[in-house]
């Protein structure tokens, strides 16, 4: 309930303001109105969906395959394992750790980080339900070579100067 | 919207023929990390309705509209580098940037950067890949994530 106190009292400053007539309050509580009606109409159902994608795709099953593929299959793992992740950014640099310690190239781990930060399933739902599929769609076509290609620039620079991730 | 919600509700369907189990767990984990966020997105959707309030659609539109070349894509690639904010917050504020009349390109650029480059968090990128790997991964991605948005930009 305490995390609710900040919204209780938005809402009872805007029925005061409806109230009293003052038009400030009425306008803002309109794009309130506004906002809200679209968020509640398909958020539950996203996060229901991500929720489902979580229990028929767990990621203890995909992480078994990183390290051991090579190639392009060990790359497409490395992008499914970053997709199924949630959270900031910071929280991937512990796996990229773990994915070198598995035996990951320097490419999967940039492409890791790649896909982490741009097309996690959880983040995709989010932008479908605020920016359109159309602009997700776009984003996560274009978004992808981009960091393939980052990813192998990172490696071409890398290959001979024992790079390598540190456990801080 | 409505292709949207008719093709979920067939894929909760299906997933409940296939395993009604599973699909029961699935529905409840989604719907508590939906609970765990309201109170964060409702204080955004406040905040949000403020600022719009106060910060009227042509002062948005002339600063990030179309019109304004190299602003608008200036602002939101700096904002997008250094700003920590996730995701959640970032697409509602988004969209309704855009539906104020912001353009693609510069809500793609500020998205992307946001995703891709992380300022703040350099220091403690660095202590896994060393500083000069951190600092390269970081301007190749902000040269990639400008380029992104343009490319958005053009598209759509």
């Amino acid at each position: 309930m305490k995390k609710y106190i900040f919204f209780i009292c938005f809402i009872v400053l805007i029925i005061f303001s409806y109230f009293y007539q003052l038009s400030a309050g009425q306008e803002i509580g309109h794009n309130f109105t506004v906002f809200f009606t679209e968020m509640i109409t398909f958020l539950p159902v996203m996060f229901i969906l991500i929720g489902l994608f979580d229990v028929w795709f767990p990621k203890e099953k995909v992480e078994k395959h990183i390290g051991k593929d090579t190639g392009l299959k060990g790359t497409l793992w490395v992008i499914l394992l970053a997709m199924l992740q949630a959270g900031p950014l910071y929280g991937a640099f512990p796996v990229a750790y773990l994915l070198w310690k598995k035996g990951s190239s320097i490419k999967n781990i940039f492409i890791y980080l790649g896909a982490f930060s741009t097309i996690k399933i959880p983040l995709l739902a989010f932008e479908i339900g605020f920016l359109g599929l159309k602009f997700s769609l776009f984003r996560s076509l274009i978004t992808l070579p981009v960091f393939i290609l980052i990813a192998s620039l990172m490696e071409t620079h890398l290959k001979n100067k024992q790079f390598e991730v540190k456990q801080p | 919207m409505t292709i949207f919600l008719i093709i979920a509700t067939i894929t909760i369907i299906a997933s409940f023929f296939a395993d009604r189990q599973k699909t029961l767990v699935g529905i409840k984990k989604g719907l508590k990390m939906f609970i765990n966020l309201l109170p964060a997105l409702l204080n955004i959707l406040v905040l949000v309705s403020i600022v719009l309030y106060l910060l009227p659609k042509e002062t948005l539109v002339k600063w990030l509209g179309h019109d304004v070349g190299g602003i608008g894509i200036s602002v939101a690639a700096i904002l997008g580098s250094i700003s920590l904010i996730p995701g959640f917050i970032a697409f509602p504020l988004g969209g309704i940037l855009l539906k104020s009349g912001v353009s693609y390109q510069v809500i793609a650029v500020f998205i992307t950067t946001l995703m891709m480059v992380g300022v703040l968090t350099l220091p403690l990128e660095a202590k896994y890949f060393g500083m000069r790997v951190a600092l390269l991964r970081n301007a190749l991605s902000f040269i990639g994530a400008v380029l992104i948005g343009i490319v958005m930009g053009i598209l759509i």
